[in-house]
């Protein structure tokens, strides 16, 4: 028997548009569909943020029913009320707290048995509870049928059947709250609870309502999984996916680049003739046109294309439930290195962003391991620095071409430093684990979800507006300054030289230490905004150029570089460095939120840094060795 | 009975009643659907041995070998 303690101290701010306002709490398993509920019935209308004091996310929403309107509050999914993690603790405290006036809870019609205990537990703490029975139509695919009716004779609350991918039946959750807000309310304390007898009261309630087929783990399902996590085709699969995804964000985002990169080019006589035109001084304009624009465009055409392409990808093999697969199978490698699996998954996401890889850390649990995953996430290469590592690589190694063959030389060629940073990334788990971050390694339970087939449509519209929207945010709010700061520093001259050229040689002798120059090492410190430019600026420097230009061409590029000193081994050197290196400041500022500690802050600066600066004077040793 | 199993020694393919649950993750466990006269199934390995996905309640569950060693299971046909 064990007792849940309830009604901390949860109040983070709910705004209500009217006075009649309810606010109402989405409550449910994990795994069940209750962001697709929480999205379909909020649609646009919604912001994600955080419970005050905890790094545990929280979207709030608006939706309007026939008589009022409602927030809608989405709280972590959880197994019961007692909290086993913070995210569990912030949604047992809300639930038993005054704040909500009626709980919706979603349940996976394909599993009723397992998602009822949680609803029994909250029916006892408060009788305004409509459930949401989701996922009807995966049901009936698994000959799954549920008598809703007496499902909520049996519960004595209002049911709700719906598909909320495709919207149905979403529209009778607000008459269904109307109805419950009839009833007084009388929340109660939160009891012990006992699992075996909620389990048994499920079992009772469900051999009353439901009928069919109760396996929700198919022969279909069980045979994919054996495939997808076999000893033979498991880790081959992983890596081919890794490829495909990598070709397809580098085809996909290739003439989108091209494109935004030309159109963005095109603004800027006209820019400049109109700032001209308001008596300006020609510095001011320059400083505008080719500091700030230049940076802006670069930046956005870099960076927003592959990320339109990456992170739907991404979105969809979520929603098809492929991820938790991929965790379990890279579980115990994590485990020796003191983490967890869940850390296979957020280095996947970062290598579309690493600023967004910091914020998934928040699947998990354990602090210790969090910390972990955020502190090593940027030793994985992120979208913006895919086109140095395969130009680069192209241009030194693979051999430029056109065509198919080369494009999937660059995936491969992409997909080989990726694996340097995965390794670099166990390594660097392993030793935080062994110093600033000792301790056992957590519990881990992980739900494999059934397979769901994804909903395409809206997940890509979705997840290309959040990609556009950050990318643009972060042009302007990071690459503008960014680039007017550049564009000083490239333009102001001391002497005979621009105060870029002194800083770069003040840091040649450290930089060839690590086999490469000191324009590379200022191209990226400048490139700390944002790693897109760091490429850029190297050949801004090269060709003198006060600001910086448009690659045109490998050819072009491979006569640039090595006209300065470039060899195979600057290559490698750079590409190592780009793996392994601070984070950009997106990154960096995300993780300060995240962790609310300058010193974990500091530590996630200098960890990949030190890795960085010290494998790149080794490789260069060596290669200097092998080389003479 | 068939003597004393541990659940870490049911391999993929295998069912097994639950008799006790003594282990650090009890609690947890038990809200997954591993209750006491569950039956469950053994599906899934991870291609590195470890962790191993299990069927309980119609959901599956992966688990690590050092959480359910303590978990004392009789074979089910």
């Amino acid at each position: 028997m064990r007792y849940i303690r309830g009604g901390g101290a949860v109040k983070p701010a709910f705004e209500k548009r009217n006075e009649n306002d309810l606010i109402i709490a989405l409550a449910g398993n994990p795994n069940v569909g209750k962001c697709t509920v929480f999205n379909g019935l909020t649609g646009l209308r919604q912001h994600t943020g955080n419970w005050p004091g905890k790094t545990v996310s929280s979207a709030q929403g608006y939706f309007r029913g026939e008589k009022r309107g409602y927030i809608l509050v989405d709280i972590p999914g959880t197994y019961s009320l007692t909290p086993h993690s913070a995210e569990e603790e912030v949604a047992r405290d809300f639930l038993c707290s005054d704040i909500p006036d009626a709980v919706v809870c979603v349940c996976d019609a394909t599993n009723l048995r397992r998602n009822l205990p949680l609803v029994l537990q909250i029916k006892k703490i408060t009788g305004r509870i409509v459930l949401c029975i989701n996922l009807l139509d995966e049901a009936k695919k698994k000959g799954i049928d549920i008598n809703l009716r007496a499902l909520s004779r049996e519960l004595g609350v209002p049911v709700v059947g719906c598909v909320a991918r495709s919207g149905k039946g979403l529209r009778l959750i607000s008459g269904a709250i109307e109805s419950v807000m009839q009833k007084k309310e009388n929340k109660a304390p939160p009891q012990e609870t006992d699992p075996s007898s909620l389990f048994a009261e499920a079992d009772r309630i469900i051999s009353r309502c439901v009928s069919g087929s109760s396996s929700a783990y198919t022969v279909k399902e069980k045979t994919l999984d054996r495939i997808l996590t076999g000893k033979l085709f498991g880790f081959p699969i992983m890596l081919l996916g890794l490829m495909l995804i990598f070709w397809l964000t580098i085809e996909g985002a290739n003439i989108p680049s091209d494109f935004l990169a030309s159109a963005f080019a095109s603004f800027e006589a006209p820019i400049y003739k109109f700032l001209a035109s308001l008596r300006l001084p020609q510095a001011v304009c320059e400083a505008a046109v080719f500091g700030i624009w230049r940076v802006l465009s670069k930046v956005i055409a870099v960076m927003l294309p592959p990320m339109a392409v990456f992170f739907p990808l991404f979105t969809l093999l979520e929603d098809l439930g492929y991820l938790p697969r991929i965790a379990f199978n890279l579980d115990r490698a994590f485990k020796c290195c003191g983490a967890c699996g869940k850390q296979g998954l957020t280095m996947c996401m970062g290598f579309g962003c690493n600023a967004v890889g910091a914020t998934g850390c928040r699947i998990i649990d354990s602090p210790r391991e969090r910390l972990i995953a955020m502190l090593t996430n940027s030793f994985v290469p992120c979208n913006g620095q895919f086109p140095a590592i395969i130009s680069l690589s192209a241009i030194f190694f693979v051999g430029a071409g056109v065509g198919f063959l080369s494009s999937v030389a660059s995936a491969a060629a992409l997909t080989l430093a990726v694996l340097f940073g995965i390794l670099s990334t166990f390594a660097a788990s392993k030793l935080l684990s062994m110093t600033l971050l000792r301790g056992i390694p957590s519990s881990f339970t992980l739900e494999l979800p059934p397979y769901r087939a994804p909903q395409v449509g809206r997940v890509i519209i979705r997840s290309i507006l959040d990609r556009t929207l950050f990318v643009l945010g972060r042009a302007v709010s990071v690459a503008a300054p960014a680039g007017l700061i550049i564009w000083l520093l490239s333009n102001i001259t001391v002497g005979e030289l621009s105060l870029l050229s002194h800083f770069s040689e003040f840091l040649d002798p450290f930089a060839r230490l690590m086999g490469l120059d000191g324009t590379i090492l200022a191209a990226f410190i400048l490139g700390f905004p944002a790693n897109e430019i760091v490429l850029p600026l190297v050949i801004m420097a090269y060709t003198s150029n006060g600001a910086l230009g448009a690659l045109s061409g490998a050819s072009d590029l491979f006569s640039i570089l090595s006209a300065n000193g470039w060899t195979s081994a600057t290559a490698i050197c750079f590409i190592i460095f780009s793996l392994m290196h601070w984070p950009c400041s997106t990154t960096l500022m995300t993780i300060k939120k995240e962790t609310q500690s300058i010193k974990w802050t500091a530590a996630a600066f200098l960890l990949p840094t030190v890795f960085g600066i010290l494998t790149c004077a080794a490789v260069n040793f060596i290669l200097r060795l092998i080389m003479h | 009975m068939n003597g004393s199993f541990r659940l870490s020694d049911i391999k993929p393919g295998q069912k097994a009643r639950i008799i006790s649950l003594e282990s650090p993750l009890s609690e947890r466990l038990s809200e997954l659907g591993f209750i006491d006269g569950a039956v469950v199934e053994c599906a899934l390995r991870s291609p590195l041995g470890d962790p191993t996905a299990f069927l309980a309640g119609g959901a599956l569950i992966a688990l690590r070998r050092e959480d359910i060693c303590d978990i004392s299971v009789e074979v089910v046909q």
